[in-house]
């Protein structure tokens, strides 16, 4: 892809704004399918009908909401820190973005493949902490600060399995590079490392249960840093109002709201990667290219935002000492456990 | 339980119940919702709903009883008598109408839908129905008018009425004084008679105070006339009949 705008455009700056842009591209219509979807379903699970009159079905309402966030009266209380609070949602927002730097999209088109990708979105993310901390201090409000210090709290604690489950893809594939992972699990679905990667059969059943429960781990955690039902608790509603943007609103407030679904999709994407192969087609080469692999891994990706939002709609918010309770005692031994094993396996 | 076992079965516990959980939402997700999309799609009301209250005012006869059962004073009816020559028609039940009804307002806003009103009407004319979307911007387009006649027709029945009972007292100051010189001719003539008649007369003195002998013939008066002079209009229908 790079190759090819340079071709058609030079080696000039046009081609790096393009490759950088081209993530956000993805991310505002994928945001708008999102909203509106995540309401669809929330609303068939419970037997009700969401949006009926915003266009055909309330296909409308993303924009109508869009458009409401920004007429809005951007707001910043007078004893709030005013940089702080400012700089904040930019900051979430980066956070995020950046994490699409290395995101596969096709094995054509990936804005930086970087040889230590993931590592790079384990750090980078962390960025958002820091937003949603800044978030939450600034707004000088009792609720904002606690949802801000639980988030902060709850994303440091779910690292730590998660990065223990990206460590074991790593240790099978030998590499950081997301590209290269999906590459690793190409040519059908029988090499996604969900069902043990491209091993010889014995090695495979064996590899199958640990990576079972490292993908259920990874995607537990993956929720709790997205601060997703049922880890909302940052900002569970009933306890800190709306957490650490209570005091945002309009555009401030959409880009928190804009982080929170491009974080969505960011961690689905890296479960997507991890142990779904990524870009590579299912069927190996059948269905695969530049074009299709894009379509299978925002295909996949989208499955599971939905699932995420399945889950959302299914589970009730955990308390805060349960969930400090899965996240160090349930999911860090059990994913130290099948790194230990996985490591053996991959030595043997 | 054995903490390492009460650990593992947590663990199970945990992950199995999200996946039911997650099975029961996903069933969820096919089942036809059970939203009525309301201004669009109504749902069927009980039969006896009781929502907006009408009035038939063809068939009212201006008896005043939905007004007096209700609770909340929400109904206010003015009745003028009509002639005997006006024909006022008869209702749907038969009943021969003798009242003009200038007005007959019900106070929705007042309204506690208790339904009191509609048993006691001798003809059915005001009745519950099922329209309930009558929101109004302001209040006094809730005070509903059902009476149909016209300023100038009330204005005729009215002077109509007026003059028919002018009539009717004169009527009855004629008949009063044919009474009262009856009466005074009565206690000159016969003398004789009141031997017979005073062991039953006598008590009644005794039981009221002696002061009541004066008021007494008047009060006695309008009695005897009571089906010539009073009612004239009442008795007149059937007469008519």
């Amino acid at each position: 892809m790079e190759q090819f705008l340079t071709s058609l455009l030079g080696d000039t700056i046009w081609v790096h704004i393009i490759m950088g842009a081209l993530p956000l591209v993805f991310i505002l219509p994928y945001a708008l399918v999102t909203i509106y979807l995540e309401m669809k379903i929330a609303a068939h699970m419970q037997d009700r009908l969401a949006y009926m009159r915003t266009g055909w079905h309330g296909t409308l309402q993303p924009f109508a909401d869009i458009l409401k966030l920004l007429q809005k009266e951007d707001t910043i209380p007078t004893a709030a820190d005013k940089i702080l609070f400012l700089l904040s949602p930019y900051i979430v927002f980066t956070g995020t973005y950046a994490a699409f730097a290395v995101l596969p999209f096709s094995k054509a088109y990936i804005g930086s493949d970087l040889n230590i990708g993931v590592f790079y979105i384990v750090a980078v993310s962390s960025l958002v902490v820091v937003g949603l901390l800044m978030a939450g201090w600034a707004s000088n409000n009792k609720w904002s600060l606690f949802g801000a210090l639980r988030s902060a709290a709850q994303i440091v604690s779910y690292e730590i399995p998660s990065a223990f489950a990206i460590l074991a893809v790593i240790m099978i594939t030998g590499t950081m590079s997301l590209n290269s992972i999906s590459d690793f699990q190409s040519s059908g679905i029988q090499n996604w490392l969900i069902f043990g990667g491209p091993f010889p059969m014995g090695k495979k059943l064996l590899l199958f249960p640990f990576m079972l429960i490292m993908f259920v781990i990874y995607y537990v955690a993956s929720m709790a840093e997205v601060n997703r039902t049922p880890f909302d608790i940052p900002e569970a509603e009933s306890e800190l109002v709306q957490g650490y943007n209570t005091e945002f609103s309009g555009m401030k407030f959409a880009m928190f709201y804009l982080s929170e679904y491009a974080n969505l999709f960011v961690v689905s994407a890296i479960v997507t990667v991890l142990f779904f192969g990524g870009w590579a087609s299912p069927f190996g080469t059948f269905m695969s290219g530049p074009g299709w692999d894009a379509f299978w891994f925002i295909t996949k990706g989208m499955f599971f935002v939905c699932v995420n939002i399945w889950l959302r709609w299914t589970l009730p918010r955990l308390r805060v000492d349960q969930l400090m309770y899965v996240s160090w005692k349930v999911l860090t031994p059990f994913a130290l456990f099948c790194v230990l094993a996985i490591g053996l396996i991959v030595v043997w | 339980m054995n903490p390492v076992k009460e650990y593992f079965n947590g663990v199970y516990l945990g992950v199995k119940t999200a996946l039911i959980g997650m099975r029961v939402t996903f069933s969820h997700l096919f089942t036809p919702a059970v939203t009525i999309q309301y201004p669009t799609q109504k749902m069927k009301l009980p039969e006896r709903a009781r929502n907006r209250l009408y009035v038939n005012m063809d068939d009212c006869i201006g008896c005043d009883q939905c007004s007096m059962a209700c609770p909340v004073d929400c109904i206010t009816i003015e009745t003028i008598k009509s002639t005997p020559e006006d024909n006022l028609g008869v209702t749907s039940t038969g009943q021969k109408k003798r009242l003009h009804v200038p007005v007959f307002d019900i106070d929705i806003a007042k309204c506690c839908y208790c339904g009191l009103c509609v048993p006691p009407c001798p003809t059915e004319c005001i009745k519950m129905t099922d329209v309930y979307e009558f929101a109004e911007f302001d209040r006094h387009n809730l005070i509903y008018s059902f009476a149909t006649m016209t300023p100038a027709e009330i204005e005729t029945a009215r002077v109509k009425a007026k003059k028919m009972e002018e009539e009717a007292a004169a009527k009855k100051a004629a008949a009063a004084k044919a009474a009262a010189e009856a009466k005074l001719k009565m206690a000159q003539a016969p003398a004789a008679q009141s031997a017979t008649t005073s062991p039953v007369a006598a008590p009644q003195p005794q039981q009221s105070a002696p002061v009541q002998v004066g008021p007494l013939p008047v009060s006695a008066q309008p009695k005897a006339d009571q089906p010539t002079a009073e009612n004239p209009p009442a008795d007149a229908g059937p007469k008519q009949e």
